[in-house]
């Protein structure tokens, strides 16, 4: 039976979808501003995080208001905690967005555009697809597509591991300065955590459909 | 934690009063020397649905049953102070019809307690009692009230048939029918669902959610699951006294007084 109090649920699912596109939207957009040496994008993403912020506290009052009012079990309930875990990834996704986007303008002041063979472009289409993919297997209640997210994680640690040992080499050390390699790494390590908080979403939605 | 009374009287502010359809103000009653009612002011809203909570013997029945005057049925009961007024009118004023106000006041109780009479005559037996004797008229009351209650569909073929052969929670949605033929303004309920199982007690629940669309809706509930779903208000009474009194959400999320917080938390006593 479905009851009046039910819509709030799928509210809660659009919230939370929409929070995931727009954490996805600021962290390739602060990897991009760092490609195409563009401060307004640089700009345009620090403004992001406070709208990421807000949406997730909506998101919790939200939880805390399902829970005081609703009671929820079973599925509910498993709902009302994915959402809340979700939601913090989310979060935690924008505000990596937020620190790529400080150490690219710091980079780009610097340094100018990057010429180095370094492959953020890479890793972030794979960050961002694998969040978008979390995404859709939240919405779409795909189990299969939420267990391959998690093992498409691998791809982007590799990545961070070889953006690792290129700056640290003896050669890259002539041609960038140690701040702007210093950011480098702290960028690439900001993107491999962008696939963590997508791997954890994929868990999440493991745990809602099975419940275990 | 300390549960001693404090001298609190949440008063209603001016923008709630714009939209009040009951205002209460300073109520005392007693039943003979016991008082059942301390100093009572507050206002329930139009066409929202208000729950009155609190341990038994709190007061809240009482209260409930006194929007209709209920309790004159009760002997040696006394209002000590204060007034309730309806669409602004002193409803124990002396000149006051009771059956009229009754009328626009209608009432829900515990258990279902259809007459024992045809569905179908259940809803028109009060209008009959108006004097309404047309069976077109009947008729479209009838299924307007049974449609109102969300029954329509189950008894249509069936009018004839004795009200006392439906379920449990068909005959409490019949009761609520009933009231609806009256065309009342507010409904009271007291304890509605105590007597059903979730499956009706979430039909009746429905109804009643549906039901402020038009009506204004006052229930008594022990479920406090109940109150939080289903209540836009929500008035916690303890030992005769209005402890607090606000939207369901901040009485159930952030309540302000420590005794409505162990109630709602399950704390308490």
């Amino acid at each position: 039976m479905q009851r009046y109090f039910h819509d709030e649920l799928q509210e809660l699912r659009n919230k939370l979808t929409l929070l995931g596109e727009k954490s996805n939207d600021a962290a390739r957009l602060s990897v991009e501003s760092l490609l195409e040496g563009d401060l307004e994008m640089v700009d345009r993403v620090l403004a992001l995080d406070d709208a990421i912020d807000e949406l997730e506290k909506e998101i919790g009052h939200a939880c805390m208001r399902y829970i005081s009012l609703r009671s929820p079990v079973s599925t509910d309930a498993r709902l009302i905690l994915v959402a809340l875990k979700a939601s913090h990834d989310f979060e935690r996704v924008g505000d990596e967005a937020h620190t790529i986007a400080r150490k690219a303008r710091d980079i780009l002041i610097r340094e100018g555009r990057l010429s180095e063979p370094l492959k953020f472009k890479e890793m972030s289409r794979l960050s961002s697809n694998l969040l978008n993919d979390a995404i859709t297997c939240f919405v779409e209640e795909d189990i299969e597509k939420a267990e391959a997210v998690i093992k498409m994680d691998q791809e982007i640690d590799a990545l961070n591991k070889h953006h690792y040992e290129i700056l640290t080499a003896e050669t890259m050390q002539k041609q960038l300065s140690d701040a702007s390699r210093f950011d480098a790494v702290l960028i690439s390590k900001s993107i491999e955590r962008i696939g963590d908080h997508a791997k954890n979403l994929a868990k999440e939605v493991i745990y809602l459909l099975k419940g275990n | 934690m300390n549960l001693a009374i404090q001298p609190e009287r949440p008063k209603p502010n001016s923008a709630s009063k714009a939209k009040a359809i009951i205002e209460t103000r300073d109520f005392s009653f007693a039943y003979g020397p016991t008082q059942a009612l301390f100093d009572i002011s507050m206002d329930i809203h139009k066409k929202e649905v208000t729950a009155l909570i609190g341990p038994s013997g709190c007061g809240k029945s009482t209260f409930l049953r006194c929007f209709n005057r209920m309790n004159d049925l009760i002997d040696n009961t006394r209002i000590l102070s204060g007034q309730i007024k309806i669409s602004g009118i002193d409803i124990y004023k002396r000149d006051v019809d009771v059956i009229e106000l009754r009328k626009h006041v209608g009432m829900v109780f515990q258990k279902s307690n259809p007459f024992p009479k045809s569905i179908y005559d259940n809803i028109a037996y009060g209008l009959r009692i108006q004097g309404i004797k047309r069976k077109s008229e009947l008729d479209e009351v009838v299924e307007r009230c049974l449609r109102g209650a969300a029954l329509w569909d189950e008894v249509k073929d069936r009018l004839g048939d004795s009200a006392l052969g439906m379920s449990g929670g068909q005959q409490q949605r019949l009761c609520i029918a009933r009231a609806l033929a009256v065309k009342p303004k507010i409904i009271l309920m007291d304890e509605p669902c105590s007597a059903l199982d979730p499956v009706a007690t979430a039909k009746v629940e429905e109804l009643i959610h549906g039901l402020k669309t038009d009506y204004t809706i006052v229930i008594v509930t022990h479920n406090m699951q109940q109150a939080a779903r289903l209540s836009d208000r929500t008035a916690f009474f303890y030992l005769g006294k209005l402890i607090e009194y606000g939207p369901t959400e901040q009485i159930f999320m952030n309540p302000e007084n420590p005794k409505t917080e162990a109630y709602v938390s399950g704390r308490f006593g």
